[in-house]
């Protein structure tokens, strides 16, 4: 809403106070002023000008050569390139010295050999938007009424002095999208009162059932409808401060009778709408929902096919209106208009709604609609549009109004205790202050022994219950005057549950192991949605995607992930190493939520580990991302009860991809990307992870219990083992622990051969073996048993052979 | 005999004195000290003299004895000394050149500030509460007092995938399915961090998903002067322990009163700047009493129970307290972005 800081002062007096205060106490009482605009954007020096003679530049086409009165003495000669210049005209010039916005400096100036001693303007050098300015003026220079007087300030005639706020309303001040409306909330902020315009309407001796009747079919999205007849309107243009009233709200001139609809819009918040009575085709206005595919042309030539969801107003036949959004083309008033019928109407906001969304129509009147208008103005609004049509359109207003009303309104009373307002605000207002708030407010209200009841005007539609009074109580009051305090009250201890908290260990494990975190985009595209999903299903597919790119929602973290490693690669950052800790989301069936579960997923690539001085440089391989794993597991308590098995998953190498179990049940993967995806993403070799978070957050862990740490030595035997090159390591190691026993205490790898020295399809690994008893030491014989026991174990199970 | 033994003893100190490594002076213990030494060979000549004089010489030989020994030691200990000087010497390094990386990687800033967010509010006795990012229009909107066609849905146009199920625009739902799970029964003392997701473009400005952080007290007697307190402490504990906040009226569907907070520029401590626009304030949440329809929808009374609940963008907390600029890079995930925040 915009409104003018001089206009306003029409209902409410502004003595003493600035535009920029005013919009500093506005903001502060609860609406936001987003801006305040000075209209001549630092322009002066602009009078007013009658065009004595004009005449055809020498030397060009296109300009014309003007004698300019300025009221300053002798006549000024001007160079004028406006198409619509002429003799007899009152135009705004731009004296020598004048500046227009922009800081434009006018000096005396010779165009094309000619003196040119000031400007004729436009407009829009005079900072109007080119939008606002009437149609017939767009390409050319404005031209005043014939009485306006010569050497006068042009920018005060145009109302260019004024200021604007734009108010920033939240949906439920709705009450602040008219004049009055905004002057009700200034009045209660300064204390000051309201001024009403004064209706002074004259009816002929006509009665208006003569001439058309109302009947409305549709009650229940249109509880008011009421209109008025004018007769013998002259269209011109309204008065030209209706004008510039109008532009500083945003609104473009067009001639008196829809200026009027529009300037009452403005001024009261009621949208009306001006048909020409001739040409509506019949003597009844029918209001009820459209048919199924019946159309209308609206007033900006666009025809539009209907539903039964939209509700017009029609002459009993065909639609004249899109009711409450904008009439149609057939009915609209013109320059030959004599007879106008006025509408001036509450239609539900729904029916409204659905309109402006089917047909991506929004106006001033619709938006009105949509956030509620106050009905209680309604037939007031037609009134003071009638006489406003009568003193500036020449009209005679026939006797009477049309109406049907079936609108059942109850005033909204609200009672609320002094108690209440303070226990919930927290503060020590006073009755005499809060009744003190509710008058500056206008509310009706009586109070006994600190029990207010207060009638809500029909105005603020907002206000239905004590919170919305003591609201209005605190806005009022200052939310500076609020002290702040603690709650009071049982105080329990706050904590992370144990699944945050273990979440939280992870994150930093997997952070101090070298990776960053991510937190990439939950929604992908139809065909990374599914790839690297642990659990596939069907994919959720959003109803109006914005874009393809963010269309689904994804069921793995890997590919956003590669995606971040790939913009990076593409950087020159090589090496990446990020994890992340997100939801997943599979669906459960069209009417279900999908279940979301979280993942941890990891992306690995480039050089793992450089101290290139001392030699050292480690790539990322298979075995330096299932170290950062084994290191979790093992941060989890689970490194036992996890198992890595050779895998194939698609878009991973199938040679160099496993499977994760966690007590035998699949729990996630790990992986090098498949050449094929890896050249996709335009990535080097890398490695993904993606792993079941809840599932491993949530297995039950026993607490640490402490063991007694060694006494006596242990024994150590290492055993080189070869065996056919496919036997896993990992099988062979289950087998050795199982052989050994008790006294096995630890089975690690230090060697793993494969080469000229075996013979062809054969491995070795060695194995270096802990032996130990906590109650005493061991002896060589012993050890060398249990030995024995492993190395035929592995013979018998693997063909194992020790290696020479 | 005895000038002998005292000339030997003077020749063997001389020579020790001269011994300038431990091979010198391993030399000049076997010539003295050795079994073909001369201090042998005067003892061997011991056999002629008089029983009388035996001892005697054999108390001044062991003497030289001890004498050359000692300063053998002596002498051993020093060039000992130098050589592990001389060692350590040719040991030493150049200790500016680096040393062995430690690899690590760091939190997400949003993380951070989540982190950050949720242990203060912890240390207040709130606990933790999650829930989907894949709401159903109930929790998201009715149950927070906007039903279908309140026109403050508006305000934030969504991603539905059914006509009853979206991605949650905000992570108010978890507060309504907390009470709902509560039964009406105070005191709820929560704070909901997480992912929400609304239809915008992404700019440096806006993101289609981002993070949100809502808190929710509900109990007998909650004021709205305990909101102020406890916005209070957190902008202090973010921003600055010597910001103040203030409250400027607002609207929100879900509270009554609404307000919107703003706290006291960091940067220019209130007078004006850059950050804070001239103003002084930087508008950091928006928060409110929870409204009595909002309440008595989850199951609790609101004649009896009050609270108050508030919401903030992680997002531009972060960009406030890093100055980071463009909100796109929080989802980049650009590395050389993401290790900027490595440190305490």
């Amino acid at each position: 809403m915009f409104v003018s800081y001089k206009w306003l002062q029409e209902y409410v007096d502004l003595a003493g106070i600035t535009a920029k205060e005013l919009a500093d106490r506005i903001t502060k009482s609860g609406i936001e002023v987003e801006s305040v605009e000075v209209l001549n954007k630092g322009a002066q020096g602009v009078v007013i000008g009658h065009v004595l003679e004009r005449g055809q530049h020498p030397n060009a086409d296109k300009l014309s050569k003007c004698l300019v009165d300025i009221g300053e003495g002798e006549p000024v000669q001007i160079i004028c390139g406006a198409p619509n210049v002429a003799k007899g005209q009152k135009v705004a010039v731009a004296k020598v010295g004048a500046v227009l916005p922009g800081n434009l400096k006018i000096k005396r100036a010779k165009l094309r050999g000619e003196e040119s001693n000031g400007m004729i303007c436009s407009l829009q050098e005079l900072g109007v938007e080119s939008k606002l300015v009437p149609k017939e003026y767009a390409d050319g220079i404005f031209v005043f009424p014939s009485d306006a007087p010569v050497g006068v300030d042009a920018l005060e005639l145009l109302n260019l002095d004024d200021e604007v706020l734009e108010l920033g309303l939240t949906p439920n001040r709705a009450d602040c999208l008219s004049m009055i409306g905004v002057a009700y909330e200034v009045a209660a902020i300064l204390g000051r009162s309201v001024k009403l315009p004064a209706v002074e309407l004259q009816e002929n001796s006509e009665n208006v059932h003569d001439y058309i009747s109302v009947r409305v079919d549709a009650p229940e999205d249109n509880p008011l409808y009421a209109g008025r007849i004018v007769k013998n309107v002259k269209i011109g243009p309204s008065p030209l401060w209706m004008q510039t009233r109008l532009m500083a709200a945003g609104i473009r001139p067009h001639n008196n009778v829809v200026d009027i609809t529009n300037y009452i819009l403005l001024e009261y918040g009621q949208p009306l709408h001006a048909f020409d009575y001739d040409r509506l085709g019949s003597k009844e206005i029918v209001v009820r929902r459209a048919k199924a595919g019946e159309t209308i042309v609206t007033l900006d030539d666009v025809e539009r096919t209907l539903t039964e969801e939209h509700l017009v107003i029609t002459n009993g036949k065909e639609p004249v209106a899109l009711a409450g959004v904008m009439g149609g083309a057939n009915s609209e008033v013109k320059n030959d208009t004599t007879t106008v019928f006025i509408e001036s109407a509450y239609f539900i906001s729904p029916v409204i709604r659905q309109a402006v969304k089917d047909h991506g129509l929004r106006s001033e009147s619709s938006t009105r609609f949509e956030k509620g208008i106050d009905p209680a103005r309604t037939k007031e609004a037609l009134d003071r549009a009638a006489a406003l049509m009568a003193e500036y359109a020449g009209g005679e207003v026939i006797g009477g109004v049309v109406e049907v009303n079936t609108l059942q309104r109850k005033d909204v009373v609200v009672t609320i205790t002094l108690d209440r307002i303070n226990n919930v605000l927290g503060t020590t207002i006073t009755k005499e202050e809060v009744a003190g708030i509710l008058t500056n407010l206008q509310f009706m209200f009586t109070e006994d022994n600190g029990t207010f009841t207060i009638t809500v005007p029909s105005r603020r539609r907002d206000i239905t219950i004590e919170e919305d009074i003591i609201e209005e109580v605190a806005r009022l009051y200052g939310y500076d005057n609020l002290p702040a305090t603690l709650p009071v009250g049982e105080a329990k201890p706050g904590k992370l549950t144990p699944y945050q908290a273990k979440r939280r260990h992870v994150r930093r494990y997997l952070e101090d192991a070298g990776l960053f975190q991510a937190i990439t985009y939950s929604l992908t595209n139809e065909a990374k949605a599914p790839m690297f999903a642990l659990e596939t299903a069907e994919s959720i597919r959003l109803a109006l995607p914005m874009s393809e790119e963010r269309s689904v929602l994804r069921q793995s973290l890997v590919p956003h992930l590669l995606e971040a490693a790939s913009y990076n690669r593409a950087r020159q950052v090589e090496n990446v190493a990020l994890y992340e800790i997100g939801s997943v989301y599979l669906a459960n069936g069209e009417h279900e939520l999908p279940n979301e579960k979280e993942r941890l997923a990891g992306v690995v690539t480039g050089v793992w580990h450089a101290h290139l001085w001392q030699g050292e440089k480690k790539a990322v391989d298979f075995y330096v991302a299932k170290g950062i794993l084994d290191g979790l597991f093992a941060l989890l308590g689970l490194e036992n009860r996890v198992e890595y098995k050779q895998a194939k998953r698609e878009h991973l190498h199938p040679g160099r991809t496993a499977d994760m179990l966690l007590d035998g049940k699949t729990i996630g993967f790990i992986g090098q990307l498949h050449p094929v995806v890896q050249k996709q993403f335009d990535l080097k070799e890398t490695y993904v992870f993606e792993l079941d978070l809840e599932a491993l957050l949530k297995a039950e862990v026993d607490d640490i219990r402490y063991t007694a740490i060694p006494r006596f030595p242990s024994i150590a035997r290492d055993i080189a083992l070869v065996v056919d090159e496919h036997v896993v390591a990992g099988e062979l190691q289950k087998a050795i622990i199982e052989a050994g026993g008790e006294l096995l205490k630890d089975v690690s790898i230090f060697d793993v051969y494969k080469g000229d020295r075996l013979p062809e399809g054969k491995k070795s690994i060695a194995f270096s073996l802990r032996y130990y008893d906590p109650e005493r030491t061991l002896t060589d014989e012993e050890v060398t048993n249990v030995h024995e026991q492993v190395i035929k174990a592995v013979e018998q199970q693997f063909g194992a052979t020790l290696r020479a | 005999m005895k000038e002998r033994l005292q000339q030997l003893q003077q020749e063997a100190l001389e020579k020790i004195e001269q011994a300038n490594d431990l091979k010198a002076l391993n030399d000049v213990r076997v010539a003295y000290l050795g079994k073909k030494g001369p201090i042998t060979e005067v003892l061997r000549g011991m056999g002629a003299l008089s029983p009388e004089e035996r001892p005697v010489m054999g108390a001044l030989v062991n003497e030289v004895r001890e004498v050359i020994q000692t300063a053998l030691e002596a002498k051993q200990a020093t060039l000992e000394q130098a050589e592990v000087e001389k060692k350590l010497a040719a040991e030493a390094i150049d200790v500016t050149l680096p040393g062995r990386p430690i690899r690590r990687g760091n939190h997400h800033p949003l993380t951070r500030v989540i982190e950050e967010i949720e242990d203060l509010f912890i240390g207040m006795g709130y606990t933790i509460a999650e829930g989907p990012e894949v709401e159903k229009d109930y929790y998201n909107f009715e149950a927070l007092n906007l039903p279908k066609g309140h026109p403050a849905r508006d305000m934030q146009d969504s991603f539905y995938i059914t006509e009853e199920i979206l991605l949650r625009t905000h992570t108010s739902p978890v507060q309504a399915r907390t009470m709902e799970k509560h039964q009406g029964r105070g005191p709820v003392k929560i704070i909901c961090p997480g992912k929400v997701y609304r239809r915008d473009n992404d700019d440096a400005t806006h993101s289609h998903q981002f993070t949100q952080i809502e808190g929710l007290v509900v109990d007998e007697h909650i004021r709205m002067s305990d909101l102020k307190g406890t916005l209070r402490e957190f902008a202090r504990k973010m921003f600055g322990e010597d910001r103040d906040i203030r409250f400027r009226p607002s609207f929100f569907p879900f509270t009554e009163p609404s307000v919107e907070v703003d706290v006291s520029c960091f940067n220019c401590g209130g007078h004006g700047c850059n950050v804070c626009k001239g103003t002084g304030w930087i508008e950091i949440l928006g928060a409110g009493m929870v409204h009595p329809n909002v309440l008595e929808m989850a199951g609790f009374d609101s004649k009896k129970y009050t609270g108050f609940a508030f919401g903030m963008g992680p997002e531009r907390i972060a960009m406030l307290k890093y100055g980071i600029d463009d909100i796109r890079h929080f989802y980049q995930n650009d590395v050389r972005f993401l290790q900027q925040f490595n440190r305490v």
